[in-house]
């Protein structure tokens, strides 16, 4: 469903010439799902060693310049989250007391029914082959929603251009080139090296892996089965769980922790997939608005009545200007 | 094993035992980076006599430290690798013979070998005035680079002053002073830069073209990828402190003595192609500006070297992350309590003006008769 200028000018058309038609009775939104198919990353805090390798790949990968901004005589690469040049980054959790170490792996979480594919107005935002939320420039108007769409504060603006884009991860859909996904030899299913997720490719511990989701997800469970000691739930004292098996209506991102998730900064966004949320409440407000309506109703009634009940008694009434 | 056995007859022709002469060999392959396998083989081409390469070794502007420190390699010794590995038809510093006698091997040389010799050149080649700053027997270095480059198999340039300039060509370059590449245009030089170059990277070189001959791949500048693929600053021993952010601030400083990173006072690793760092000079291990804790100061970069100020910092090209992590999420800026003292300040200030300034207009006479009554 590839979109481009021609096609999105011709829909927009379209869709205005019907909405002036039908008098704007809109299709209902066309929920998204996870394709038998989709690609994704699964990440165990319990293996990262921090050594950043991955920060610099996807950088090499995606042609992104480092992050100087935060280093004295920018000597160093030191994004402090996403940015607008950065699609991936390493951040590290620590308790007040130091004791509880973790560190985090923070990219596009590539969601089942991603909020800023409906948050986006013109499909700038889609969800393609194998599931992985892509980015088309071109379409894009810099409207941002995108951004305060997305339950985990992925696309981030190149507020430093003078033509900004989004940027977030696509799970280095530019570098498959069309090479054939295989069975590679620890069994997941992934494009060849050099075709595949920079990330995942570079990480030296296998601390993120890549594969189809189904692959990441039985894994990630076994693990879990294997060491339930080792692995975390959302809370305290909650029983350890996949981190995106069934958040946000599923991502096929993953995640496995050795702290608590929330520890590191993952939202709880809940099972149902954000824009359904969404929908519910700005729909919730339409229907709240019937209130305020009905009593600005009475009240301006009331104003009227008052009024004209004035104007019967005499023109003096309201002389002091 | 099998492949590093000689013939007898062969081992007979080198100077020391078989195994000294293997290991001379690989050691020498181990420098370019090829399969210690290989050793047998170059030690057999170079143990038959015919096959050992002429060398013609050509001085112009320089100060010798490339040969003298090839003088120093212990493995292979140069006894070893004059006697045994090439054979050094023409140089100047080694020669006993001189004047006509040196010239005559000179020709000699050239006409015997035409074709296959390794030219080396050392020292820049002033190009000013016709180039009479530098004369050998009457005969600018220009005359005779270009005559001697013109027969030659393979042309080596060694130290920074035949592969650029080096110091000869520092400003204000009054000899007009450049490399050999550029007087050379057409030809494939390879390029030793170093001030002094590494004798291992010339062995590596000059060894692959007498087994194989072939030469090393290349990069832009015609140096060997075995030896300029990276930076000083990707392999260096102190790598882990600038990662830390472990600078020493000053030379003797307490970092100084602990061995801290050299970037502050002028490090030009991050900018330096060489592999000093890997390879030591004449193996003695730390025998290079940053193992005896001076900063690199970029002796193979033509932009660097004798250009940029020692102790003036250069820019780090491909920056990667530090020591340190970002927390999960951002510290948000807060106020602090003097910020509040002296924003609550400024606001009780203004307050107070406002208040004095609305008294006095309350207290201002009545403006004059004729514009009063209307308002």
């Amino acid at each position: 469903m590839s979109l481009d200028r021609r096609k999105l000018l011709k829909t927009v058309a379209a869709a205005g010439a019907a909405a002036a038609v039908s008098g704007g009775t809109s299709e209902a939104r066309v929920r998204g799902t996870i394709p038998p198919d989709a690609l994704g990353l699964m990440y165990d805090t319990t293996k990262c060693i921090g050594c950043k390798s991955c920060v610099v790949a996807c950088r090499e990968a995606n042609f992104k310049k480092p992050d100087r901004t935060n280093a004295p005589g920018g000597i160093w690469d030191t994004p402090m989250d996403l940015n607008g040049q950065t699609k991936n980054v390493i951040k590290l959790y620590k308790s007040a007391d130091g004791q509880e170490r973790s560190y985090f792996k923070a990219q596009c979480m590539h969601c089942a029914d991603p909020a800023c594919v409906n948050a986006c107005m013109i499909g700038a935002l889609q969800k393609r082959e194998h599931g992985i939320v892509t980015y088309v420039p071109a379409l894009c108007s810099g409207c941002r929603y995108c951004q305060m769409a997305c339950p985990f504060n992925i696309p981030k603006f190149e507020w430093t251009s003078l033509a900004p884009l989004m940027v977030k991860c696509e799970l280095c859909a530019h570098r498959a080139k069309g090479a054939a996904l295989a069975v590679d030899t620890d069994g997941f299913t992934r494009y060849p090296k050099g075709n595949g997720s920079a990330c995942a490719e570079v990480c030296p511990r296998r601390a993120v892996i890549s594969g189809k989701r189904d692959e990441l997800l039985a894994e990630a469970k076994r693990r879990i089965a294997a060491n339930p000691d080792r692995y975390r739930g959302y809370r305290e004292g909650d029983p350890p769980r996949v981190f995106g098996e069934h958040d946000a209506g599923g991502t096929q991102v993953l995640y496995l922790s050795h702290v608590p998730l929330e520890k590191l900064g993952l939202p709880d966004v809940g099972t149902e997939a954000v824009p359904e949320t969404q929908q519910t409440i700005q729909q919730g407000i339409y229907k709240g608005f019937i209130g305020p309506i009905a009593l600005y109703g009475l009240l301006g009634l009331a104003v009227f009545r008052a009024r004209r009940s004035q104007k019967e008694e005499g023109p003096d009434g309201g002389g002091d200007a | 094993m099998s492949s590093l056995h000689l013939k007898p007859e062969a081992a007979s022709l080198m100077r020391g035992n078989r195994r000294d002469f293997i290991r001379v060999c690989t050691l020498a392959l181990a420098a370019v980076g090829m399969p210690w396998e290989l050793a047998g083989q170059v030690a057999r081409k170079a143990a038959s006599k015919k096959l050992k390469p002429s060398v013609i070794w050509l001085h112009f502007q320089e100060c010798t430290g490339c040969t003298e420190s090839l003088l120093r390699t212990s493995h292979p010794a140069v006894a070893e690798l004059i006697l045994d590995l090439v054979s050094l038809d023409y140089c100047e510093t080694l020669f006993a013979a001189a004047g006509h006698q040196a010239e005559a091997a000179l020709q000699t040389a050239m006409k015997q070998n035409a074709g296959k010799y390794v030219l080396v050149i050392e020292g820049a080649i002033p190009t000013k005035d016709n180039g009479i700053y530098c004369q050998i027997g009457g005969r600018t270095a220009l005359e005779i680079v270009h005559e001697v480059a013109d027969k030659a198999g393979a042309i080596i340039a060694i130290g920074s002053c035949a592969s650029w300039g080096g110091i000869p060509s520092a400003d204000p370059n009054p000899t007009g002073a450049t490399g050999a590449p550029a007087v050379l245009k057409g030809k494939t030089v390879v390029t030793i830069p170093g001030c002094p170059a590494n004798p291992y990277n010339l062995l590596g070189t000059v060894l692959q073209y007498a087994t194989f001959g072939t030469l090393p791949e290349l990069d832009d500048k015609g140096r060997p990828k075995f030896a300029y693929g990276r930076t000083i600053h990707e392999h260096c021993p102190r790598r882990a402190h600038f990662d830390a952010g472990r600078f020493v601030q000053k030379f003797g400083d307490e970092g100084h003595r602990q061995g801290w990173c050299l970037y502050k006072t002028g490090c030009k690793g991050p900018a330096t192609y060489a592999n000093c760092s890997t390879l030591s000079f004449g193996e003695v291990v730390d025998a290079w500006p940053i193992g005896i804790g001076h900063p690199c100061y970029g002796c193979t970069e033509q932009k660097l070297a004798f250009r940029v100020a020692l102790h003036d910092t250069v820019d780090i090209e491909r920056p990667t992350p530090p020591d340190t992590y970002p927390p999960i999420r951002a510290q948000q800026g807060s106020v602090g309590p003097i910020a509040t003292g002296v924003a609550g300040l400024i606001g009780g200030a203004l307050l107070g003006a406002g208040y004095v300034a609305s008294r006095k207009l309350g207290q201002t006479p009545p403006p004059p008769e004729d514009s009063g009554k209307e308002a």
